[in-house]
């Protein structure tokens, strides 16, 4: 099976027991203060875009994964990681 | 008896740590770049503060890969003193040899500035020949401080002994103001099991000569000293 480019989004973000002071600020004083009320929270979060060669989105998407675990991508201590397979732009 | 400073790319408090050790403690002490592997001939290491890499990625994490971490890690399994101060916390934090995370200062801002900190426990080759309840003065100087520990195993680090120095107002007490950074638990400095790891956001460094501080203190040296007593006795707690 030929290999082909895969993008791959790896969003990096704050346990709920975190607080993220940043997400507070702007949900308070810029979402709020102009009168949408309606937004319950704002988690503000790292996003990795990776592209990948594999044979499939399911082998790249299982590479990426691994990476992000055996390198250390995240601080399993304050943060998780949500691997999955991004939209390319063009 | 040597002492190691390790020095990253981005490392900027590496000169000021060898500055007091040798000049000030007439200590033996060498710089090691990163890209070595072995700290075998050296008695203890310190990861000085700065921006290894930039703080790419996450402050510390990237460091953790360097070759000379293979040495920090020996080191650390036969009970040789490693002692992180800012970045080099955040590096052993990353590099999992200390529980926990920093994240960014829960002011949004980077603090500089010159805290009171209040001596948790002795159970740690940097603050054994400290008091429990002892106030010293150490500046900080970060963005990324804020210590991370979901709160049931912040309890049981306290059990244990390893939160060593805590940020206290002038009457010698935690509250949101004393708090530089939002640490949970007003946590500054901690130590792994052993005691002989430990990642502190203060810097010694800093405040090792009264002509540096505007309290005329010199408490870092208390730091550095309960350290080097602990190798030159050749004793492991």
């Amino acid at each position: 099976m030929a290999s082909s480019d895969y993008l791959i989004d790896v969003v990096i973000e704050g346990k709920p027991g975190a607080r993220d002071p940043e997400g507070e600020v702007i949900q308070r004083d810029l979402i709020w203060k102009n009168g949408f009320e309606s937004v319950k929270s704002v988690r503000v979060a790292k996003l990795l875009k990776i592209v990948i060669q594999a044979k499939s989105a399911k082998e790249a998407k299982m590479i990426v994964q691994r990476l992000c675990d055996e390198l250390r991508i995240f601080n399993p201590a304050a943060h998780s990681v949500h691997v999955a397979l991004g939209k390319s732009q063009d | 008896m040597t002492v190691a400073v390790v020095r990253f790319p981005g490392s900027n408090c590496d000169l000021d740590t060898l500055y007091v050790l040798k000049r000030v403690l007439n200590t033996d002490v060498q710089l090691v770049w990163h890209q070595e592997r072995s700290l075998e001939s050296y008695e203890a290491a310190i990861l000085p503060g700065g921006f290894s890499y930039g703080d790419y990625l996450r402050a510390g994490a990237i460091a953790t890969q360097s070759p000379i971490m293979k040495g920090i890690r020996d080191m650390a399994r036969k009970g040789k003193p490693v002692l992180g101060i800012c970045n080099g916390f955040q590096i052993l934090v990353e590099a999992g040899l200390l529980p926990g995370a920093l994240l960014r200062n829960s002011s949004l801002r980077f603090m500089c500035q010159w805290t009171m900190l209040r001596v948790e426990s002795t159970a740690s080759v940097i603050t054994r020949r400290l008091e429990v309840g002892r106030v010293l003065r150490m500046p900080i100087a970060h963005n990324e401080g804020r210590y991370f520990l979901p709160e049931n195993q912040i309890e049981e680090l306290d059990r244990r002994g390893q939160i060593l120095l805590r940020y206290v107002n002038n009457q010698g007490l935690c509250n949101d103001e004393s708090n530089p950074n939002g640490s949970c638990s007003s946590i500054a400095a901690i130590c792994d099991r052993t005691g002989n790891i430990i990642g502190m956001m203060p810097h010694p460094e800093r405040a090792s000569e009264k002509i540096l501080s505007p309290f005329h203190s010199d408490d870092g040296l208390l730091i550095f000293r309960s350290l080097l007593s602990q190798i030159q006795g050749g004793m492991t707690l």
